[in-house]
């Protein structure tokens, strides 16, 4: 961190950059939130850790309308996204500096929770350069402790690989985390019958406050106007008249991100519910794997999306009927 | 607000004998909008259209609602008659209550209640209706057929000789198709190749008319009046200005044993090749595959011979790009393949043969010279067998479903021909319905049977055994007789099903013309557009739209090149107004509609917007109303709903849903 911190600095004061869009530490150890940085001063509160598990690459787009070129410290896994916006048009490269931070995997408060450690006054093992097992936290019930990998968020588990797919330059190293398969709980859910299906997703969608929170973290959301903030469509703000409306915002999201989402799991994350958002997406990316070969959304800035390209090959529409 | 007229039609009593036409004029009037309503037996006669247009008048109507037909039968007719009387044509609707309701439906209750929701939902549609006004497009005065066959050639030499560009694409490298492989023809017995060559001869000769042979169509853009199409024409590795057709190379070539396609595999060719005699054009290929020069870089004998040194082994593939008005797709067909048929015994005994091959057989520039013989010992055969139907009109999925139409005639034919030339051969054939629809198509089978003494028997043949000496054993029944048949053959002919030409679904891809389930390419409407695909300026000739035989696709080949000719005759067309436009301040300037368009309509610019007080610079989409088609793929690719399609909006199409569903 101390490099990165160190580095940051001495891209402001050459000049190469105007300002460092990083992470700052937030109220508790264990939420930093995305933060810029316009002075080396300002940099004292720069952190990167364990916590960081936020995306910066959607910040790109109003960081690209800003004068001079800004500084973005981005994970192996949040490269897919600026490459998926860059293709989009929505970011523009010669306004970024991209800095490949190293990544061991990132930890999930819920998951240490869960493990019924509460009351948490400082966590330690959880900085990018130590290489500990395991989490020392104190807590004000004591001494307790986790190990890393139980305290990783699951997408790290099913993590797309610790290269950077675009950079100016790499700090840090990176750890594979990918432990489980990316597709087993998108299989569970196929194997259901269509009633327990639809039940398991109207338990879990009628968890949604309609908060916006996984619309406004998605780097694949990134309309000027979301369709449901427009009022030139009637889906604008619309109350649920039946139990069936409050599964449409998703359904309608994922449809939207389908063919761009890179499966960065930020719509998880920040769900304050624990709706296991990703599911859609990652359901979408499966399907799409099997009909127009495999394809990572963000791989590359340069490729045709799957979804809006036609190849005489590509699958017939009838394949929805087929398989019921 | 808008004032809408409503107009019941009884269709006769095609509508009115369903659906209480009272009814749905007695609820329209409840409608938002709605100041007029009213039946009549015929709206789209003379008199019902005056009802219409006094009703404009007297009403000061500002949008119609016509509940009717389907909107392909009779939309035009209502938007003309909306326009003379002073209205905008495209604030017309039209409520299809016949196909849609009427013709489906038996309890007129029901179908009442339906007619009245499908009145409803056009009512909303116009409600958000805005008038439309067309531009105009240029017509590229050039037409494309894709297939050399006789359906080709036909309606080539019709375009050609009205005075208009023709080029033919063709994918062998002759033209001619399947009827310069057929050696007689029905009903006359005229010799195929004495009525077939003359017309090669012409169409190439023919000054308006280009044929690429050894060439596919590789893309099509752009939209009727104005296609660009590139061919890849296959490197022939001769050069086709230089090479005189002497023969030589063919002759000399030492790669002899290459089964020949034109001779359904039943004769050998050479790697350098011309498919017959009489091919247009009469310049070899070298087939690359099979030839030893590709294979191995030693021979070159075809090109030490040539003395006009014509053979070149460096030739590329080529693309030529041109633009034309219209296009004719004439892909004709082929025979299924028999794998799924084996209790014919097709594979395994070289005597079980199709009526292709027979034909082939039969023709004196076949493999056997003409002479009838068995293909495994040269022998002539004593007893002949024909089986019909051979995956025709098959009710499982091993075949086709529909009846291939020509196979009765030919086989009446080859037995007349078979029975004439070889008395002492006996010839039976096994049939599930002899057909015989067409111009002295009847008499001439019963020729076969009355004259020549064809052997017909009703029923199916359920299996051919080769035997031990060589010999077929056919076991089949009688059906009139009911009795089971065995009977020793010494040759078997399976009269194979025909079916579209594989690459027509690729073809009818790239021309996004519709097939239907069995490959055939649908038409416009089935009994009044039998020669147009329902895509504009793409055209159908030929067995490709179903089964035909020769005088058919003929007729059919003259028909469509009159449709090409009547479109290619007008300097401009009018394009549609519902095309596809972008409000600038959702469009995020992502790309999606650009890569979806088909028509390459969308470009981007770079310009300041004032989003309710913020001025940037923002990249955004822009659509060529010219070029755009009003497909709406882009409409659906936006993710945030800035693409949206003129008369055909996301409000008017939410609007027609939500009064469905009210």
């Amino acid at each position: 961190m101390q490099e990165l911190r160190e580095r940051a600095a001495a891209l402001l004061a050459d000049g190469t950059v105007d300002r460092v869009l990083g992470w700052r530490a937030g109220d508790m150890p264990w939420n930093p939130e995305p933060a810029y940085f316009e002075t080396q001063e300002s940099l004292r509160d720069f952190v990167y850790d364990g916590f960081c598990g936020a995306n910066l690459s959607k910040y790109m787009i109003e960081a690209s309308k800003l004068d001079g070129k800004t500084l973005v410290c981005l994970k192996p896994c949040d490269t897919y996204s600026f490459n998926q916006l860059l293709k989009e048009h929505r970011v523009d490269r010669d306004k970024a500096y991209i800095i490949g931070v190293g990544c061991r995997g990132k930890l999930d408060m819920e998951k240490i929770r869960a493990h019924g450690i509460k009351g948490i006054r400082t966590i330690r093992g959880a900085g990018i350069e130590e290489d500990e097992k395991t989490l020392s936290i104190d807590t004000i019930y004591g001494q307790k402790s986790i190990s890393y990998e139980d305290a990783m968020l699951s997408r790290c588990h099913v993590c797309k690989g610790k290269e950077h797919r675009i950079f100016d330059e790499q700090l840090g190293t990176s750890k594979e985390t990918q432990d489980a398969d990316r597709f087993a709980e998108v299989e569970r859910i196929e194997a259901m019958s269509p009633e327990e299906r639809f039940a398991f997703f109207q338990k879990e969608l009628s968890k949604c406050i309609r908060c916006n929170a996984c619309r406004n973290v998605c780097p694949a959301c990134s309309c000027r106007k979301c369709v449901f903030d427009s009022t030139k469509f009637d889906s604008a703000q619309k109350a649920n008249s039946d139990s069936f409306e409050e599964k449409m915002f998703h359904i309608i999201r994922a449809f939207h991100v389908a063919g761009r989402c890179t499966d960065c799991g930020e719509c998880s994350r920040v769900c304050p519910q624990g709706i296991p958002l990703h599911l859609f997406n990652r359901k979408f990316i499966k399907d799409i794997d099997v009909f127009y070969g495999e394809y990572q959304a963000g791989a590359d800035a340069e490729s045709k999306g799957p979804l809006t390209s036609y190849t005489i090959e590509d699958v017939e529409p009838g394949i929805v009927g087929e398989r019921g | 607000m808008q004032r809408i007229g409503v107009f019941v039609c009884h269709c006769g009593s095609n509508i009115a004998a369903t659906v209480d036409v009272k009814k749905v004029v007695e609820m329209a009037l409840f409608e938002p909008g709605v100041v007029h309503a009213e039946e009549y037996p015929y709206m789209c006669s003379e008199a019902g259209q005056s009802k219409i247009a006094s009703a404009i008048r007297e009403k000061a109507l500002t949008g119609l609602v016509i509940c009717s037909c389907s909107p392909r039968m009779h939309e035009t007719t209502f938007r003309n008659a909306a326009k003379k009387a002073g209205l905008n044509p495209y604030m017309v609707e039209i409520a299809n209550i016949r196909e849609h309701c009427s013709w489906i439906h038996k309890d007129m209750e029901e179908a009442t209640k339906k007619a009245v929701i499908l009145a409803r939902a056009a009512i909303a549609k116009v409600n958000l209706n805005a008038p439309l006004t067309p531009g105009e497009s240029l017509v590229t005065k050039r037409a494309l057929v894709i297939g050399g066959g006789i359906a080709g050639i036909q309606t080539a030499l019709d375009i050609a000789d009205a005075g208009y560009e023709v080029d033919i694409v063709e994918k062998t490298p002759s033209i001619g198709g399947r009827m310069s492989q057929l050696d007689k023809t029905f009903p006359t017995l005229d010799c195929s190749a004495c009525i077939l060559t003359p017309k090669m001869v012409d169409a190439a000769a023919h000054e308006k008319i280009t044929i690429y042979t050894y060439s596919e169509v590789e893309k099509v853009t752009g939209f009727v009046g104005d296609f660009t199409v590139d061919i890849r024409r296959k490197a022939r590795s001769v050069n086709m200005d230089k090479c005189t057709g002497c023969g030589v190379c063919q002759e000399k070539c030492p790669s002899k044993k290459i089964p020949s396609e034109f001779n359904r595999g039943l004769g050998n060719r050479t790697a350098i090749y011309t498919p017959f005699a009489q091919a247009i054009p009469n310049v070899p290929v070298i087939d690359r595959e099979n030839c030893i020069k590709f294979k191995t870089g030693k021979c070159g004998v075809c090109a030490k011979v040539c003395q006009a040194g014509a053979v070149d082994y460096d030739q590329q593939d080529e693309i030529v790009t041109q633009k034309y008005g219209a296009i004719v797709v004439a892909t004709g067909f082929d025979v299924i393949r028999l794998d799924q048929y084996d209790e014919y015994a097709y594979s395994q005994s070289p005597d079980v043969i199709t009526s292709l091959e027979l034909e082939r057989v039969m023709n004196a520039a076949g493999p056997t010279k003409g002479h009838l013989e068995r293909l495994s010992d040269g022998k002539a055969p004593k007893e002949m067998v024909f089986i019909q139907c051979v995956g025709s009109r098959c009710a499982d999925s091993r075949g086709k479903s529909y009846c291939s139409k020509i196979c009765c005639m030919y086989t009446a034919k080859h037995a007349m021909l078979i029975r004439d030339k070889y008395p002492d051969v006996n010839v039976t054939v096994f049939y599930i319905d002899v057909r015989t629809p067409g111009k002295n198509f009847d008499e001439f089978y019963r020729r076969a049977v009355e004259q020549y003494g064809v052997n017909y028997i009703k029923g199916q043949v359920g299996k051919v055994i080769p035997q031990p000496d060589g010999k077929l054993l056919v076991q089949g029944v009688d059906l009139l007789d009911n009795r089971r048949i065995l009977k020793e053959a010494d040759m078997v002919v399976l009269a194979a099903a025909i079916e579209p030409n594989p690459d027509v679904r690729k073809i009818a891809t790239m021309l996004t013309a519709s097939i239907d389930t069995n490959n055939f390419l649908t038409e416009a409407h089935a009994k009044l557009r039998p020669v147009e695909s329902p895509t504009a300026g793409i055209f159908l000739s030929g067995v490709c739209q179903g089964p035909k035989d020769i005088p058919e696709t003929v007729a059919q080949a003259g028909a469509a090149a009159v449709k090409v000719i009547g479109l290619l005759a007008r300097d401009r067309l009018m394009t549609n107004p519902c095309t596809a436009q972008s409000d600038e301040l959702l469009c995020n300037g992502c790309s999606m509609c650009a890569n979806v368009c088909p028509y390459g309509a969308i470009t981007y610019e770079t310009r300041q917007v004032n989003d309710h007080g913020i001025r940037e610079e923002r990249r955004l989409a822009v659509v060529n109303g010219a070029l755009c088609q009003g497909c709406g793929a882009c409409t659906v690719a936006c993710p945030s709903g800035a693409m949206d399609l003129k008369g055909f909006s996301n409000r008017e199409l939410i609007a027609e849903v939500d009064a469905i569903c009210r």
